[in-house]
């Protein structure tokens, strides 16, 4: 038994130890930031309406979110007595679970250490949209558990939008792959070293992301990205002013938490693969000395922050879209058009050979 | 000796949830049951280092198809005590249809013998040096495209039927004409009145063309 043990741990086990680190330092290094990060949701939306924000607990309202946490941790979990109590708990753990789920393959640096990423499988980017269209289920079930109007219209209205959306989500994914050529994400990034940029004869800048040649994909990504992550303006899942809340109604205390944790995670979670598919994830803005000293977890960290400002300022400046308006935007304007967008890469890529 | 252990666990939970979605009352934990009988054949497919199909397993069966089912069997209102009424006169002709199929099992474990190994029938040699989507998309691009395609094409005739047998068009439904909106402007959108200083001015009769029906 023990010499078993032995060999098992030889095998595996230091593997499995160093994994079980590495995912931890991962998840509490991301809540940390997904806390501060909240924290800035609220305030910028605070400051375009000309607001102060939260600014109580801590200097500036820092610990605000901490402070949430508690209160939410320490009140009464509510369950209603019609409800499928099951599915009911379930549901708020399934959302939360696979957002952080979705953070194995995300590539935060590579250095000389090697890939700053939990798992390097080769078809990390097909993970990344199986977990994602997996969030639509913690909604689903915890819009039909709750066995009550407004949070089941909430959880039919997010089956119909998130796998719509999946659509042009999956075609951008194609043709980023299609100038890549390869699955993995750490490879997506590395193939932003060279460009538009450096075809020009310019050192590897800026220039050599994707979303200069592939600018039409970046913009309909983000916008799928609000509607994949139910950010505003396509928030109809819980729409306030005609759903209450949707699916999060009957919602309470820590299962509530849950629910918006996983929002939030897979909201930063999408921040991270615009930057890693369109805006160079760690690579510096220009190869030059100061620049490409600094670690590129720092770039990372500011591209993805730059891309959550960009979220914040969509919800406080743009009106809630009406429903049969967001269908009509997914079907009939970003189907085409990025089905056109994939034709138009293959082709180039095929013919032109430029852009690589 | 790990790939063994996640084998069997992969394997039993596929089977008992496979059980569970025919046994359970409520449909809806049917249907979730079905997606954890999916997840487990994707760990599956990734013992057997076939991670693409893992993946598309989950992104189309359980991403999109059992979305779909979810979102069809919430909105049943099932009557168990007919659904009872209802198996207790086909049991009949599902017991048939069962024993037809535990026979046909009987005589395949007959013939190929009750061996239990975890791997009877190991995955097809991965070509070296490439991975293995790779390896299918040139499998399937080049030796296989005309197949592909028809596959494809079946699959257009099959979405394009049932578009034509659901799509109706109701006649006198106000439908919104985006560029119609957007091509609006201030000659046609606005009207300047001169209300006389002391007097009131009764616009005319606004003409909408949907007021009209």
């Amino acid at each position: 038994m023990l010499d078993t043990l032995q060999t098992f741990m030889n095998d595996y086990g230091w593997n499995i130890l160093a994994l079980i680190g590495f995912s931890l330092l991962l998840l509490v290094v991301l809540l940390v930031i997904i806390a501060f990060l909240l924290l800035m949701d609220r305030k910028v939306w605070a400051a375009v309406q000309m607001r102060r924000g939260p600014n109580v607990v801590g200097p500036f309202g820092l610990l605000q979110s901490f402070a949430d946490l508690l209160k939410f941790v320490l009140k009464e979990p509510i369950i209603p007595s019609g409800s499928d109590k099951v599915v009911f708990l379930l549901a708020p753990l399934a959302t939360a679970t696979c957002a952080l789920a979705s953070w194995a393959v995300i590539p935060v640096n590579e250095n000389s250490w090697g890939k700053w990423v939990i798992s390097d499988m080769n078809v990390g980017i097909l993970y990344l949209l199986a977990i994602s269209s997996l969030g639509v289920y913690g909604i689903v079930m915890g819009g039909w558990a709750s066995n009550s109007k407004y949070p089941f219209m909430g959880a039919l209205r997010s089956a119909a939008q998130m796998v719509s959306y999946e659509v042009s989500i999956g075609f951008v994914i194609i043709s980023v792959l299609l100038c890549v050529g390869s699955l993995n994400v750490t490879d997506v990034v590395n193939a932003q070293k060279t460009g538009v940029g450096t075809t020009l004869g310019m050192t590897s800048s800026l220039l050599d992301w994707h979303w200069l040649p592939l600018f039409p994909m970046f913009v309909i990504f983000f916008i799928s990205a609000l509607a994949e992550t139910n950010r505003p303006p396509f928030d109809l899942v819980e729409a306030e002013s005609e759903l209450v809340a949707g699916f999060m109604v009957e919602y309470s205390s820590t299962p509530y938490l849950l629910y918006m944790l996983g929002e939030y995670v897979s909201i930063v979670a999408m921040c991270a693969m615009t930057t890693i598919l369109f805006l160079g994830g760690w690579l510096p803005p220009l190869d030059i000395w100061p620049l490409n000293a600094v670690p590129g977890l720092f770039w990372f960290l500011i591209k993805v922050v730059f891309v959550f400002f960009m979220f914040a300022m969509v919800k406080a400046m743009v009106p809630r879209y009406r429903y049969d308006q967001l269908m009509r935007l997914g079907w009939k304007v970003f189907l085409p058009l990025s089905l056109l967008m994939v034709v138009i890469t293959a082709a180039v890529l095929q013919f032109g050979g430029f852009l690589s | 000796m790990a790939s063994a252990l996640f084998f069997y666990l992969f394997a039993v939970l596929a089977v008992a949830s496979g059980a569970s979605v025919i046994l359970t009352k409520n449909p809806v934990h049917a249907v979730l049951f079905l997606i954890l009988a999916f997840f487990n054949a994707a760990g599956l497919f990734v013992l057997l280092q076939a991670e693409f199909l893992a993946m598309l397993l989950v992104i189309v069966y359980v991403g999109a198809v059992s979305v779909l089912f979810l979102f069809v069997v919430m909105m049943l209102d099932v009557d168990f005590a007919e659904l009872k009424a209802g198996f207790i006169k086909n049991a009949k002709v599902g017991a048939l249809i069962g024993g037809v199929v535990l026979v046909e099992l009987i005589a395949l474990f007959g013939y190929r013998g009750l061996a239990l190994s975890p791997v009877m029938n190991p995955s097809a040699p991965i070509p070296a040096n490439i991975t293995n989507t790779r390896a299918l998309g040139q499998i399937l691009y080049t030796n296989y495209v005309y197949y592909f395609q028809g596959a494809g094409l079946i699959l257009l005739v099959a979405m394009i039927g049932a578009i034509v047998l659901t799509l109706k068009h109701r006649q006198g439904v106000k439908r919104q004409s985006i560029s119609a909106q957007v091509a609006r402007g201030p000659a046609t959108g606005l009207e300047v009145i001169k209300v006389p200083s002391g007097g009131s001015v009764i616009p005319p009769a606004v003409k909408h063309p949907e007021a009209a029906e």
